[in-house]
């Protein structure tokens, strides 16, 4: 932070979508070198307000300036020549191109592949982000693939590097490393918006914050001198409340796992690989790890989505591994998987079909295959009503709840269930505060009451809230599981993998 | 029955000519899927290709114009396909099935006039004292220029697709169109100029159908030909070499079921005629069981939602 | 600037105005095209949707609604059921082929028996046809993951050619002086699917059109498997997670589809068409396709789309000898009709949004 003067204002942006405004007056300014946090809860609008600054997306009002000139992308390219680099949290990596193949993309003029390659090379040595150009994407790991996006934007030396929650797909140190190359580039004089609502990181690494909810800016801070509580409170705007829970002592074995292997159904996807793990009545196993380390196929293989070998899953003393979803659930195993939309539920359709989706067993929905669709109504408007879905009624498309709202039906309609077993993916990703604490109330009250519970998440803060034990999965393997309380956060990350391949690195 | 009436060197030039319009169609294709889109109306863009080619080449005597005007034709028809899936977004299997049914009745409309006329005939290259090489030249060098186009066709959609940009653009909107939308490429553009091409060299595919290969039209004339040609880019795995390998294997076979009704092999000639189709589902089999080197995105719908 | 936007959920009310847009748009397009060809286009459109119901000689074509209506309802019905689940049954015409085949076969091998059992038989050697050949694609897709498309049309295919050996061969009645094509089976009783009110048009294959949609009607509202249909078409991955098995899926709305064209099939050969001829098929398998997407894959609607189709075969053949329409202008009318449906099935997902986006909200 050698210089004052501003490498990038903004003024009074404003964009609105039908029903929702995204961002409304936002102000915000950047010096060369400066790493400056945009924190806000999921929805705050901070993805709409970086694509503004990328030309994804044109303000409706307000204005941009950029070395003091005025400045409006009309195009992601636009923005890349003016010296603006994006690494994105999604969707922006091939699979089946290499690696080099797909930093050449994300350039304007990329240099013939041998000479992009060593070009590759060199970046990569230089900030310590190894990466070979040849491999495809799709084997990489998280990390890795992170790693492409950065040097992508490195080599056209940006001199505003944006990164959107870029630590949600890396062990802690992995992070660590990562920062150590965001210093550097800092030192370098380059300017950095760093997205995230994880208060800690931002306290260690960035210079400034600012602050948003409901598409507006609600404070501005210094990290370091603030204490990761007010800056909370700032972001969600009220006091948070923390889960209640009771101890316990764990009852009868529910889930018994042997050497469970399987393959991915996907094609870049991750094989489990000798899984064995017991769970009892009334405790929660959390497991954490890097996301594409085998969470789907875990959830897929309890579930019975996709099926083990004999021996393999045991549940409550019988042998699963060869029953499909319908009559594991009606034994007690439900699940509730990551993607919300078209995989827990059918967008398109109505939330009383949705309710018949996992209901019809247990629920009594189904007599001799003719449907109860009344029946069906009732038990969507249980499920609204006890999980506070706010909806019009069951009659609307899955689709047309938020994120939030769906999560609640979704987790809601296993929980009323009365599951022996719980299997969760990700039960709070892209919810608000105040909904995830719900949920996660929710999911302690079951294990209170005798239910076992997995819970499956990239959020190790609300994996140690809630878990009794807590393993992590590592490229398809599963940890063994310790005890949650005291575990330090370097014992986490070594459990999740440690720093994947980075040793040979020398920053 | 007298297998000695087929002459070898008949044989493979004649397979070479039943191979290109294969060739022009599933290259079309091709290119088509690697950007994502699965057109199933080559039947009809084919046989609209086949019409308008002959009804142009007849009126103005020159049968490269007809290649010309079924390219247009072809690429024409197309634009309805990407139409309907590009900008309205319906769903690409019910539309391609749409083009072909569509392209199957213009086609019989503008063909009306044309059942039973000869049309002009396009002449083969004079390759000179080629020609007279033992063996080599009457298989290679008696052919017309388009037939040599179609595997300059192949050629040169490989060196692109491979080593351009354009053509790792290509790629890479057909693999994951969202991650091309997020770094700035047009994927709608991108992709209707694929669906045109892909008209193009299908339209090309037809008339070589009306114009050399029989030559005469007749309604219905494809028989199924843009439908084997579909299944010829599973077959080739997306690899244009492997294609033109695969539309030489169908290319052989048609021309030896065709030489074995002349010789009067004791197969009724019914059985005869079902070969191809047969064969066409054998080797979809044996090849189904690799679906990876299918692009990604192939067959969904892109709408940039914010 | 015109801009197309999601909408929070699917239109019903725009689900059921599509179909008729379509009709009217193509009816306008249809007229244009009618025009540019040199005949009179409102009165080329009246004779096609006018003439049959209500013209001079309706007395005689109401009847051939039900007789041209029957097979593509009934064929298009089974697909609707995998067209619903993402299931692409394309070869319809070559399992309507073989069912006729399968029937027309089995009665001949009577013949001259005169027996009550041999229609009964008839009818489930003809869906027993029409089924085998359809579980080709849908066995290949399940065991081996072929793409169902393509095997499905290469089939047709290979079905008229078989079609063409039977007719010429083996089926080839041999009192026939040499002519190809079997014995006619209107003149053999115990086989002959004939008028059951003389007049009305009504036979045995419009009675099982009717089961049919009531059949499927019930099947999709009110049963598992049309809810696993319903969940499988609209998320394949919510449906697998539900606990339906994909596989038994693809070969029940395949087997299904391949029975009721096979059916068709059989009727057709027994009844109106009386023969096994090389080209006794005219392409039910491929129009019901539209059928299907006309009804917006709802039995109803099937019914409805089936009756308005067979409306454009009776009202072509009208304008055909009355005005000189060519046949083939009728059949750019049947694809022009599935264009504008395709096209204005937009609307139910998505709502056009005029001026700046800041107005709209």
């Amino acid at each position: 932070m050698t210089d004052t003067k501003p490498f990038l204002a903004l003024s009074g942006l404003t964009k609105a979508y039908p029903g929702v405004v995204a961002n409304s007056d936002v102000s915000l300014s950047i010096a060369p070198g400066e790493v400056h946090a945009l924190l806000g809860e999921n929805g705050a609008g901070k993805s709409t307000l970086v694509k503004m600054i990328y030309g994804l997306v044109k303000p409706d009002s307000g204005q941009m300036q950029m070395n003091g000139a005025p400045f409006a992308p009309s195009e992601p390219r636009a923005a890349r020549a003016a010296g603006v680099g994006m690494v994105f949290q999604h969707f922006s990596l091939f699979d089946a191109l290499s690696v080099a193949e797909n930093i050449a993309l994300g350039m304007e003029n990329a240099p013939k592949m041998g000479a992009l390659s060593q070009q590759i090379r060199d970046v990569s040595d230089i900030y310590g982000l190894p990466l070979s150009p040849d491999r495809v994407v799709g084997d990489l790991s998280a990390g890795e693939r992170q790693r492409v996006e950065i040097i992508r934007c490195l080599l056209q030396e940006p001199k505003l590097l944006i990164m959107d929650e870029p630590t949600s797909v890396l062990t802690p140190q992995e992070v660590e490393i990562l920062f150590k190359t965001l210093r550097k580039l800092s030192a370098e004089g380059t300017a950095i918006l760093y997205i995230s609502h994880k208060l800690e990181e931002i306290r260690s690494l960035c210079d400034s914050a600012t602050i948003l909810r409901l598409g507006k800016v609600v404070g501005e801070c210094t990290p370091a001198e603030t204490s990761a509580r007010d800056m909370a409170e700032m972001m969600v705007g009220t006091v948070l409340q923390t889960p209640t829970r009771a101890g316990k002592t764990p009852g009868d074995v529910v889930l018994d796992l042997k050497n469970l292997s399987a393959k991915s159904p996907s094609a870049f996807g991750m094989p489990l690989r000798d899984i064995s793990v017991q769970v009892r009545r009334g405790e929660i196993l959390g497991i954490g790890g890097v996301a594409g380390n085998g969470q789907d196929e875990l959830l897929a293989a309890l579930s019975g989505e996709t099926l083990s070998a004999q021996g393999m899953v045991s549940f409550q003393g019988r042998d699963v591994g060869l029953l499909g979803p319908t009559p594991r659930r009606s034994m007690g195993i439900l699940t509730a998987p990551e993607e919300r939309l078209g995989h827990a539920a059918a967008p398109d359709m109505s939330l009383t079909e949705n309710a018949m989706l996992t209901g019809a067993e247990r629920e009594g929905l189904d007599k001799g295959g003719m449907l109860n669709w009344p029946a069906a109504r009732r038990f969507a408007e249980k499920i609204i009503a006890d999980f506070d879905v706010r909806t019009p009624g069951p009659g609307n498309a899955a689709r047309s709840l938020s994120g939030g709202n769906l999560q609640k039906f979704v987790i809601g309609r296993e929980v009323l269930q009365r599951p022996d077993l719980l299997v969760v993916n990700q039960p709070t990703w892209g919810v608000d505060a105040s909904a995830a604490a719900s949920i996660r109330q929710a999911l302690l009250d079951l294990a209170e009451n005798g239910t076992a519970l997995i819970v499956i998440s990239q959020d190790l803060d609300e994996l140690m809230e809630i878990s009794d034990r807590f393993a992590a999965l590592n490229e398809g393997r599963l940890s063994e599981p310790r005890s949650a309380q005291g575990l330090t956060v370097d014992e986490i990350g070594l459990m999740m993998g440690g720093a994947h391949g980075m040793e040979v690195a020398h920053v | 029955m007298d297998l000695s009436v087929i002459n070898p060197l008949l044989f493979i030039a004649g397979f070479l000519v039943a191979a290109t319009p294969l060739i022009f169609a599933a290259m079309g294709e091709l290119v088509v899927e690697k950007s994502g889109v699965l057109n199933l109306g080559v039947e009809g863009m084919m046989i609209t290709g086949a019409i308008c080619g002959f009804a142009v080449a007849v009126e103005t005597g020159s049968p490269l114009l007809g290649f010309v005007a079924a390219a247009i034709g072809g690429a024409l028809l197309s634009l309805l396909f990407a139409f309907l899936t590009q900008i309205t977004l319906a769903n690409q299997v019910a539309s391609g099935l749409a083009l072909t049914l569509f392209g199957l009745g213009i086609s019989a409309l503008l063909g009306q006039s044309y059942v039973g006329v000869k049309p002009p005939r396009l002449g083969d290259i004079n390759f000179g004292p080629l020609t007279d090489i033992p063996v080599i030249g009457p298989i290679l060098f008696t052919h017309d220029i388009i037939l040599y186009l179609g595997i300059a066709l192949v050629a040169a959609t490989w060196a692109v697709l491979k080593f351009t940009r354009a053509g790792l653009i290509l790629r890479a909107v057909g693999e994951s169109h969202d991650a091309a939308h997020a770094l700035g490429y047009k994927v709608v553009r991108i992709r209707t100029m694929a669906i045109m091409f892909g008209g193009a060299c299908a339209g090309i595919g037809g008339a070589y159908i009306s114009l050399i290969r029989v030559p005469q039209w007749t309604e219905g004339m494809t028989a199924g030909v843009g439908w084997i040609a579909l299944a010829l880019v599973v077959f080739a795995s997306w690899k244009p070499w492997r294609l033109l390998l695969g539309a030489y294997l169908f290319g052989g076979i048609t021309q030896l079921q065709l030489n074995l009704q002349g010789a009067g092999v004791a197969i009724p000639v019914e059985y005869l005629a079902m070969s191809p189709y047969v064969i066409t589902i054998v080797v979809l089999v044996i090849l189904s069981r690799d679906k990876s080197a299918a692009p990604a995105s192939l067959g969904r719908n892109f709408h940039a939602s914010s | 600037m015109i801009r197309l936007e999601k909408r929070p959920e699917p239109s019903r009310a725009v689900s059921l105005a599509t179909p008729v847009l379509a009709v009217l748009a193509t009816m306008f397009f249809g007229g244009l095209l009618f025009m540019i060809l040199g005949k009179p286009p409102i009165q080329s459109i009246l004779t096609i949707f006018w003439e049959p119901l209500f013209g001079e000689f309706a007395f005689y074509y109401r009847p051939q609604l039900l007789i041209k209506g029957a097979p593509l309802v009934l064929i298009a019905i089974g697909l609707s059921l995998g067209f619903k689940a993402g299931i692409w049954n394309i070869g319809a015409e070559g399992q309507y082929i073989m069912g006729a085949l399968f029937g027309a076969g089995l009665g001949l091998a009577f013949y001259p028996l005169d027996a009550w059992y041999i229609f009964p038989l008839m009818v489930l050697a003809g869906a027993f046809g029409g089924w085998l050949w359809a579980m080709i694609p849908a066995f290949l897709k399940v065991r081996f993951g072929t793409n169902e498309i393509l095997v499905s049309l290469m089939l047709v295919y290979v079905a008229e050619q078989f079609l063409a050996s039977m007719s010429l061969g083996l089926l080839k009645n041999p009192e026939g002086f040499g002519f190809p094509g079997s014995r006619n089976l209107q003149q053999y009783d115990a086989a002959f699917n004939a008028e059951l009110i003389e007049g009305s048009g009504m036979h045995w294959g419009v009675v099982a059109a009717l089961i049919a949609v009531i059949f499927a009607y019930v099947l999709l509202t009110k049963h598992r498997l049309g809810f696993a249909i319903r969940v499988t078409g609209e998320a394949p991955r919510a449906a697998k997670f539900s606990g339906v098995n994909p596989m038994r899926l693809i070969l029940f709305c395949m087997g299904m589809s391949g029975l009721l064209a096979g059916l068709a099939g059989m009727f057709e050969v027994a009844g109106p068409a009386g023969q096994v001829t090389i080209d006794f098929n005219v392409g039910y398998g491929f129009t019901a396709i539209i059928v299907a997407f006309l009804g917006r894959l709802h039995p109803i609607g099937i019914l409805l789309a089936g009756g308005l189709m067979a409306l454009t075969y009776i009202g072509g053949d009208i304008a055909q000898s009355n005005l000189g329409l060519p046949a083939a202008a009728i059949q750019v009318f049947q694809g022009m009709l599935l264009f504008f449906l395709l096209a204005l099935d937009m609307f139910t997902n998505y709502r056009l949004r005029f001026g700046r986006s800041a107005e709209a909200v």
